[in-house]
């Protein structure tokens, strides 16, 4: 597969419904091979992007194009397949019987032995779609979306509700495709999960892309580590400890952002030995919603 | 990669895909034996009661050769109307529809694997009634009178595949058995499908003329000459009017969900 072909091409797509702004100016672009994260709160506007992809929606301003397909085209379904969100299948029907139904659709469909190990559903074939787990509900659905071997696959909060077991499962699901060379979209909420696939991260906000890069560079943005604790002298500053950039006080809770832990949390536990209920973690992808909606009403007030 | 895609149409087959849509809709549908069983044996077993055991009196003596007619309309009515208006409802509600849409699915595979699977079954409950209208309830027809009647039984499955993608399209999943229920069956009784219509007083008997149900049976009756007597073509025109109507509707329900 060419390497460097664009398979998605959206430029400047605006987007509103009523008074709001779906997708205010969204553009980027795909190329084969890549697994790219959507991540943004509910009403970002991922699923109105994804939509676009598919031609659900057209843009009210901007291009979107697939493979050099118009979005819904027969040609550019074809070159997609896709999970939409909360989508059930019909009940009696077996795993098998879908996938070979959906495999007709395409021109080079995988074999049904290849789409069910994939997927990770080798042993369910002939299971009933109401038989199965929410996991493994999902899991066919990824398979249909897959069957046909389609250069990109769109994914739209794939893990939503499943456990944790589940979901690792369908992570394996997602890197066997990219070891094949396919394009791979999805949309998440989890900054774990974008941490754990993508090559690149775009963080959708109000209808707006506020970052693309890799995942890293994108909690390198944010600042690294949240460290918390409890310390009884409301009069303590915890802003001159190394590495600091952000403190925050709750009463007898305090909350450090840090661009490195180790050193802030040694230099921490050497001058207030007293402290207690210490945590340090991940900065999260709420962190960075809030970071970037701060930013956002700066600038409204600066405006 | 256009020319890729190119190639890629031709290289579907269309026939497999019909062929796969269509086995699953069955499969679908006959693995429901909510559905199966009330509309496999509902027809006969009214026929079996009116036609078989009841019939002495009414429609001259010919009880047994009306209803074998109006259960048939009845009995092809059922599947069209709730694959089409309960199936399309449930699937447009959950998401299904839309994820089909979103492939590379010719639409077209979705509407005919339906409409053959209604016909398939209104073939086996029509059979039914053949068989036991011929062995128990003494219907003697020509072997041109069978293969009209169950020909036109089968083509008029059409007006009420149209009709329920229609509602299908319109309703909620939710609401859809209880809707087609009350179209289905009073416009079944209104249409003079359970009890003959000459019966009726002469108020609803021009009322029957709003249901396709009505024009399907007339056309049906008049190859045994049970018919109220109208001109054939204005029931053949009410039936392609009424499919007109609802085909439009429901392409407008269709692109609403595009």
């Amino acid at each position: 597969m060419n390497q460097n072909k664009t398979l998605i091409k959206v430029e400047n797509v605006s987007k509103s419904f009523g008074d709001i702004k779906a997708l205010r100016g969204v553009s980027m672009s795909l190329q084969a091979g890549q697994v790219i994260a959507l991540l943004g709160e509910n009403g970002a506007g991922k699923t109105t992007l994804i939509n676009h992809l598919l031609g659900r929606e057209t843009p009210d301003s901007g291009s979107v194009s697939i493979a050099g397909h118009t979005p819904g085209s027969y040609p550019a379904r074809q070159t997609i397949g896709a999970v939409l969100q909360s989508a059930a299948m019909p009940e009696t029907l077996t795993v098998k019987e879908h996938i070979e139904l959906f495999s007709s659709y395409y021109s080079s469909p995988r074999t049904l032995t290849n789409t069910l190990e994939i997927a990770g559903l080798t042993e369910l074939q002939n299971r009933k779609f109401k038989a199965l787990s929410g996991g493994q509900k999902q899991r066919v659905l990824f398979a249909i979306a897959i069957c046909g071997q389609p250069p990109i696959i769109l994914l739209d909060e794939p893990t939503v509700g499943l456990d944790v077991q589940s979901r690792r499962q369908f992570w394996q699901c997602i890197r066997n495709l990219r070891e094949q060379g396919t394009c791979v979209l999805l949309t998440t909420h989890y900054l774990e999960e974008a941490d754990a696939l993508a090559d690149q991260v775009l963080l959708l906000n109000k209808g707006e892309i506020v970052h693309q890069g890799s995942s890293e560079s994108l909690k390198q943005r944010l600042g690294g580590k949240r460290i918390r604790f409890t310390y009884s002298d409301p009069t303590a500053a915890f802003e001159h400890l190394p590495a600091v950039n952000h403190v925050m006080y709750r009463g007898s809770q305090i909350e450090l952002i840090s661009e490195c832990a180790e050193e802030t949390a040694t230099a921490l536990l050497t001058q207030y030995p007293t402290l207690s209920d210490l945590t340090i973690e991940q900065v999260s992808l709420e962190d960075a919603f809030i970071h970037f909606s701060v930013k956002d009403n700066d600038k409204e007030l600066a405006a | 990669m256009i020319s890729q895609i190119n190639s890629m149409r031709q290289s579907v087959s269309l026939s497999n895909i019909l062929w796969l849509e269509t086995r699953n809709e069955i499969l679908k549908t006959f693995r429901m034996p909510a559905f199966v069983i009330p509309s496999l044996i509902f027809p006969v077993m009214f026929y079996v009661f009116f036609g078989v055991l009841f019939n002495q009196s009414g429609a001259d003596g010919n009880m047994s050769h009306y209803l074998i007619a109006t259960y048939g309309v009845f009995g092809i009515m059922g599947p069209a109307l709730f694959s089409f208006g309960v199936g399309v409802a449930v699937e447009k509600d959950q998401g299904w529809f839309a994820v089909k849409r979103c492939s590379p699915m010719p639409i077209s595979a979705y509407f005919i694997s339906r409409i053959l699977t209604s016909m398939i079954f209104g073939l086996i409950i029509v059979l039914e009634l053949f068989i036991i209208g011929a062995v128990f309830g003494d219907v003697v027809l020509t072997r041109s009178q069978w293969i009209l009647t169950l020909v036109s039984l089968l083509l008029g499955t059409l007006p009420f595949c149209v009709l329920g993608l229609w509602i299908g399209l319109t309703i909620k999943g939710q609401a859809a058995p209880a809707i087609v229920n009350l179209i289905y069956l009073p416009m079944a009784f209104l249409s003079g499908l359970w009890i003959p219509l000459g019966v009726f007083p002469e108020f609803m008997q021009n009322v029957a003329w709003i249901f396709p149900a009505f024009h399907l049976s007339q056309m049906v009756l008049s190859i045994q000459g049970l018919s109220l007597g109208f001109d054939l073509i204005w029931h053949l025109l009410s039936l392609v009017t009424m499919s007109a109507i609802a085909w439009l509707l429901a392409a407008r329900a269709f692109n609403k969900h595009a």
